[in-house]
C-alpha cells in the first residue's frame, strides 16, 4: 500500500490562510491502512482546523468527507456537491488522489495534507516499512522475495557490503542488512544457488526516467467508437 | 470553569461515586461523562469539547495493568498524548487536558485529581476560545 504521513498541522494552516470555505477530504483506501489519512484521521484535521480558526476568528467553514478510493473518478464524483461550496480542497489521501481531485475539480485549489512517502507494509502496529521501489523490473525471484533495491540502503543487486554487521546495516542499528535476510530466506528455500548467479546491471529504463510512466493494457483500452457507444 | 472528566465505569466512574460517598469536598465545576472504558475515548471528542468551551478535560481510566478491557486505558493515553500535541500545535495549553489512572476504591485519589484540574484551570485560565453560547 502507498504510505504516507500528516503533514504538520501548522504547515497546514499556513496553506489555508486566504481560504474561507475548506473540505478535509480522506481516502479509505491505503492511507486509511497507514492510520493517516482515513475517515478518522480526516475527523480530527477537521476538528483541528476548526478549533485553529475559532481561536484565530477566521470563521472557518469545515465540512468533511472520505472516499472510498480517491485515486478514481468514479468515487472522486461523489464529492461533486461538496466540492462546489469549498473554495479549497485539503487532501490528506496521497498525492494521487490529491491530483485526482484536481484533475476533475480544475476551478477548486486541492491543497496536500498529506506527504505521500512510499510503497510498504505494516511491520508492527503502527510501525509502516517501505518494501518495493517501483523500479519496473522486479528481481524478487533471485532475492528470495525480498527487495534489494529499496531494503538495501545501497540498492545492491549483488550483495552484502561491507558494511553488514550482525545482520544489521549500517546506516542504524533498527536496519536489518537486506542481503543477510536474502541470504537467510534463500537457505530456507534451498535455492542457495541463485546467490552463485551474479545479477547483471539492473535496466533503469522501466524505473524513474523519461516523465511519467504510461502503462498500457491493450484489451481494456476503448476505441473511439466504444467510447461513443459508452457515453 | 468548566472541567469535563470522561471517567471509565470500572474505575474512575466508580472512584467519583466513592468519593461523593464519603463526603469527600470537590469543584462543582467538574462534569462527569461516563464511558464504557476509558479507551472508548477519541481525539475528536477532546478537540470538539474544548471548540464547545471546555476550559480543562481529564480522563480517568483504571490503574496501569489493571484495565478491565485490557488496554483501553493504554490507548486514551496515547490518545491524549496526541490531543495534546494538536492542543499545542495550535498554540494552546497541553496542560489544559491529562490522563489519570486510578482504582475504584480510591474516592481519595478522585478528589485529588479534581483539586489537581482545579489547581490547572486557575493557573492557566479560561478556554482561550470565545465561548458561543
Amino acid at each position: 500500500m502507498i504510505i504516507g504521513e500528516q503533514k504538520p498541522l501548522q504547515e497546514i494552516c499556513a496553506m489555508l490562510e486566504g481560504h474561507q470555505r475548506i473540505l478535509v477530504t480522506g481516502c479509505r483506501s491505503c492511507v486509511a491502512i497507514c492510520l493517516a489519512g482515513g475517515e478518522k484521521e480526516v475527523g480530527i484535521l477537521a476538528e483541528s482546523l476548526r478549533l485553529h480558526s475559532d481561536l484565530r476568528g477566521r470563521n472557518w467553514e469545515v465540512t468533511e468527507f472520505t472516499t472510498e478510493r480517491q485515486c478514481e473518478k468514479e468515487w472522486v464524483r461523489e464529492l461533486s456537491d461538496l466540492v462546489a461550496k469549498s473554495d479549497a480542497v485539503v487532501s490528506i489521501a496521497c498525492g494521487v488522489g490529491a491530483q485526482t481531485i484536481q484533475a476533475l475539480f480544475p476551478e477548486v485549489r486541492v491543497l496536500p495534507g498529506l506527504n505521500t512517502s512510499n510503497m510498504g507494509a505494516l511491520e508492527e502496529p503502527g510501525v509502516f516499512i517501505e518494501k518495493c521501489g517501483g523500479c519496473g523490473d522486479c528481481v524478487l525471484h533471485l532475492t528470495g522475495g525480498i527487495c534489494p533495491i529499496v531494503r538495501c540502503a545501497k540498492g545492491m543487486l549483488n550483495g552484502p557490503c561491507g558494511g553488514s554487521q550482525n545482520g544489521k546495516c549500517e546506516i542504524g542499528h533498527d536496519t536489518p542488512c537486506a542481503w543477510e535476510e536474502i541470504y537467510h530466506s534463500l537457505e530456507r528455500l534451498g535455492r542457495l544457488d541463485l546467490l552463485e548467479e551474479l545479477i547483471p546491471p539492473k535496466n533503469w529504463l522501466p524505473s524513474r526516467s523519461g516523465g511519467p510512466r504510461r502503462i498500457i493494457r491493450p484489451e481494456a483500452v476503448l476505441t473511439r467508437e466504444e467510447k461513443e457507444m459508452r457515453g | 470553569m468548566k472541567i469535563i472528566g470522561y471517567v471509565c465505569s470500572h474505575a474512575g466512574y466508580a472512584a467519583a461515586d466513592l468519593a461523593g460517598e464519603e463526603r469527600l469536598q470537590y469543584s462543582p465545576d467538574i462534569i462527569l461523562i461516563r464511558l464504557p472504558c476509558a479507551g472508548r475515548i477519541d481525539v475528536v471528542h477532546l478537540l470538539k469539547a474544548f471548540r464547545e468551551g471546555a476550559d480543562m478535560l481529564f480522563v480517568a481510566g483504571c490503574l496501569e495493568g489493571n484495565c478491565h478491557h485490557h488496554y483501553g486505558n493504554h490507548e486514551a493515553r496515547k490518545r491524549i498524548d496526541q490531543a495534546k500535541s494538536i492542543l499545542e500545535a495550535l498554540g494552546m495549553d497541553g496542560r489544559r487536558i491529562e490522563m489519570f489512572y486510578l482504582a475504584s476504591n480510591q474516592g481519595w485519589k478522585f478528589k485529588e485529581i479534581a483539586d489537581e484540574m482545579m489547581r490547572r484551570a486557575s493557573e492557566l485560565g479560561p478556554n482561550p476560545l470565545e465561548v458561543k453560547e
